[in-house]
């Protein structure tokens, strides 16, 4: 019996099961998707975007996903000790993929803009969502996308119509409750921003309990002309859990987007950014910093399409390995024939604190067109020992210095963040964090 | 009584890789003297600021080296700071993410911890700054940046003076901080260490030219030849090198032999 097999006879019973619930074009969409997964099967290490990334504890997993909501006992009181708890925002809640009202913030609709969630969107703005949802991430490549589209149970959907503005930053948190191994979520957002928008937005994944459990959720966002959205991902989950993550961004000409990524959790944890740069103009910064110990593996892979003239992207990633971690970052810039004047670059750090950490970085430049300026670099290494000389030079210990290097090299990615309040909780998170490590590990 | 001299290096021979590179050097810095040590390239003159400053990577064969009486070479490089020995870098490297004027304070407090003395606030740290800055015409808006990030190869050098400004050594040792300098950028670092001067402090100001030295004028001067030092005299040996080159001394020192 296959992996996929059970998720394939189970699907049946959840479309009866759910019949009525959603539009009717849903279904066809859904099924779209499960056939797809059916047809790729789980990817295995000879999948050459998977190579690196062994997922054979996931495919182990008992077959457990959380269809309905969980009766849950949950207050604001077991959500003030994650991160953003108190930040002044617009915040969905979503345990094990259901939203969860009373822990969230009032849903609203204003002049302008829309905040809620994809099964009440599904209800009243069918339109809008039959064009776009599984639209840009159906999982034609991908097989936990494909099977996300199939299971999809809620998530966010925002929209915000030309020209307007969020008035706070939008916090989207999913909650995994932990409780039994296998239970296995996916949620779905979709995102909407009309042309001259403006918008903040985190997607933050945290875990209640350790059992080993399953996240895979996909987020599709579309940037009208001229938007500007800054986007933060913290990913934030329990050690023996499991996280894949599929972000999938279409950009008009001239949008403008910053997306974070912030990988510290799961014993596997996956993560997919597809960048489509659909108009001239655009300015796209991907910058992210995992954070491995233990037995973990974060995987990052990113596809930055340069389909027009005159866009600029820049990838920043900074790994930090412990312990006998692994970080694997795979980063394809594709730049289409008539996409000239593109400016793509990208660099992926890794620091090596352990003997036994292992960091696989491949850039992946596949450049088509003849006037571009197209730069990658990476490294893999331990700290600089002329940096910890200089520090030690001037009256600091060589604990204190190595420590100031790592913390520094977090403090690249997190000075990036736009956000001031945003910023300052990530600096803070990162900071206790990193001091939280043990000094064996932090590499003396 | 007389005074302890700050720095005294005896008969120091040194190497890397099993090759050679100091082969007996002697030097006595007391306080409230300038000294010179000049050479050509290779001659050891980065190699004797790296083994003063502790860097790690070489080896000790013989010969001693005593800081205010205490043995140097024996202490780790924080203490040798920490202590109120300063090495201004001549390469000073950036490093990203490192806030200047968070380590900075570090820094400063660790020394003044060493030395007994009360650690400095945010607020009480950036008064002083603010009144050391204006010494080295650095605008402080580079301490909001990563330690030497984005700083000109001149703004760099300055930092390192700067530095120096804030940490209050006995000893600083200017590792070719004239290399790469325009006329101004030298003419404010001279101004500064100028000032930094007093008699109770010593500076030992490594340099392949004697261009700084007309600003930075010497007590005493040290050629560095292969590894030794050849000749050493007041400032008017520095001008006759300036004047012959180092060959002529070179050849002198041949027939000497």
């Amino acid at each position: 019996m296959k992996p996929t097999d059970l998720y394939i006879q189970h699907f049946e019973r959840f479309e009866r099961e759910a019949a009525g619930q959603h539009p009717g074009w849903v279904f066809p969409t859904r099924k779209a998707g499960l056939a797809r997964f059916a047809e790729l099967g789980f990817p295995t290490l000879k999948d050459e975007d998977w190579r690196f990334t062994n997922i054979s504890a996931i495919t182990q997993l008992p077959f457990r996903p959380v269809l309905e909501p969980v009766a849950t006992s949950l207050s604001p009181g077991d959500l003030s000790k994650f991160a953003f708890a108190s930040l002044d925002a617009q915040r969905l809640v979503f345990v094990d993929g259901h939203f969860n009202a009373p822990l969230s913030s009032p849903l609203e609709e204003s002049n302008g803009a829309r905040v809620t969630t994809l099964s009440m969107a599904l209800a009243r703005h069918g339109s809008a969502l039959e064009r776009n949802l599984a639209r840009y991430a159906p999982g034609e490549n991908n097989a936990f996308a494909a099977l996300n589209t199939a299971y999809f149970t809620d998530g966010a959907f925002i929209q915000l119509d030309d020209q307007s503005r969020l008035p706070r930053p939008v916090h989207l948190l999913f909650v995994s409750t932990g409780q039994t191994a296998g239970d296995a979520s996916h949620p779905r957002n979709l995102i909407l921003l009309g042309a001259n928008s403006q918008a903040t937005i985190l997607e933050q994944f945290v875990s209640l309990g350790s059992a080993p459990c399953l996240t895979n959720s996909v987020t599709e966002m579309v940037m009208g002309d001229g938007a500007h959205l800054e986007h933060l991902k913290l990913q934030d989950q329990a050690a023996a859990s499991f996280h894949v993550a599929t972000l999938q961004v279409q950009l008009s000409r001239s949008s403008d987007l910053i997306s974070h990524s912030f990988a510290f959790g799961g014993r596997i944890a996956r993560q997919h950014i597809g960048t489509t740069l659909g108009g001239q103009g655009i300015e796209c910064v991907l910058n992210g910093l995992y954070v491995a110990d233990g037995e973990q593996l974060i995987d990052h892979h990113m596809v930055v399409d340069h389909a027009q003239p005159h866009c600029n992207s820049h990838e920043y990633y900074n790994g930090l390995l412990a312990g006998h971690s692994r970080g694997v970052f795979h980063g394809r810039i594709i730049v289409r024939k008539y996409a000239q004047k593109t400016d793509a670059k990208q660099t992926n750090k890794n620091l090596l604190l352990s003997d036994d950490a292992t960091a696989d970085t491949k850039p992946q430049l596949e450049i088509y067109a003849d006037d571009v300026k197209c730069t990658h670099g990476a490294t893999i290494g331990q700290l600089n020992p002329d940096s910890i000389f200089y520090l030690r030079a001037r009256g600091i210990s060589k604990e204190m210095a190595k420590r100031m290097l790592i913390h520094g090299f977090a403090g690249e990615i997190i000075d990036r963040i736009r956000s001031a309040p945003v910023r300052a909780e990530l600096d803070e998170l990162v900071w206790q964090r990193l001091e939280s490590h043990q000094p064996a590990r932090l590499g003396s | 009584m007389t005074t302890q001299p700050i720095l005294e290096i005896k008969d120091l021979v040194a190497g890397v890789e099993g090759r050679e590179i100091l082969k007996g050097i002697s030097l006595t810095v007391n306080p409230g003297e300038v000294h010179a040590v000049m050479g050509p390239n290779g001659s050891g003159k980065s190699t004797l600021a790296a083994i003063l400053a502790g860097r790690e990577g070489y080896d000790i064969r013989s010969g001693t080296a005593t800081f205010h009486g205490k043995d140097l070479l024996d202490l780790d490089p924080e203490v040798r700071a920490r202590e109120g020995l300063f090495l201004a870098f001549q390469y000073p490297i950036e490093i990203p993410g490192v806030n200047s004027t968070y380590f900075l304070r570090a820094a400063v407090n660790e020394v003044r911890k060493h030395k007994g003395l009360p650690e400095f606030d945010a607020v009480d740290f950036l008064a002083v700054v603010k009144e050391k800055i204006k010494l080295l015409e650095l605008d402080e808006a580079l301490l909001k940046r990563p330690v030497n990030a984005g700083f000109s190869g001149g703004e760099k050098k300055r930092n390192e003076i700067f530095q120096m400004a804030m940490l209050e050594p006995s000893l600083a040792i200017l590792d070719e901080t004239d290399s790469g300098l325009d006329i101004d950028a030298l003419r404010i670092v001279a101004e500064g260490i100028n000032r930094l001067k007093s008699p109770t402090n010593a500076q030992l100001v490594i340099t392949h030219y004697q261009r700084l030295l007309n600003y930075v004028v010497p007590d005493f001067v040290h050629v560095l030849m292969g590894g030794r030092i050849v000749r050493s005299g007041g400032r008017e040996l520095a001008l006759e090198l300036e004047e012959k080159g180092y060959d002529w001394l070179a050849k002198l020192e041949a027939v000497a032999a």
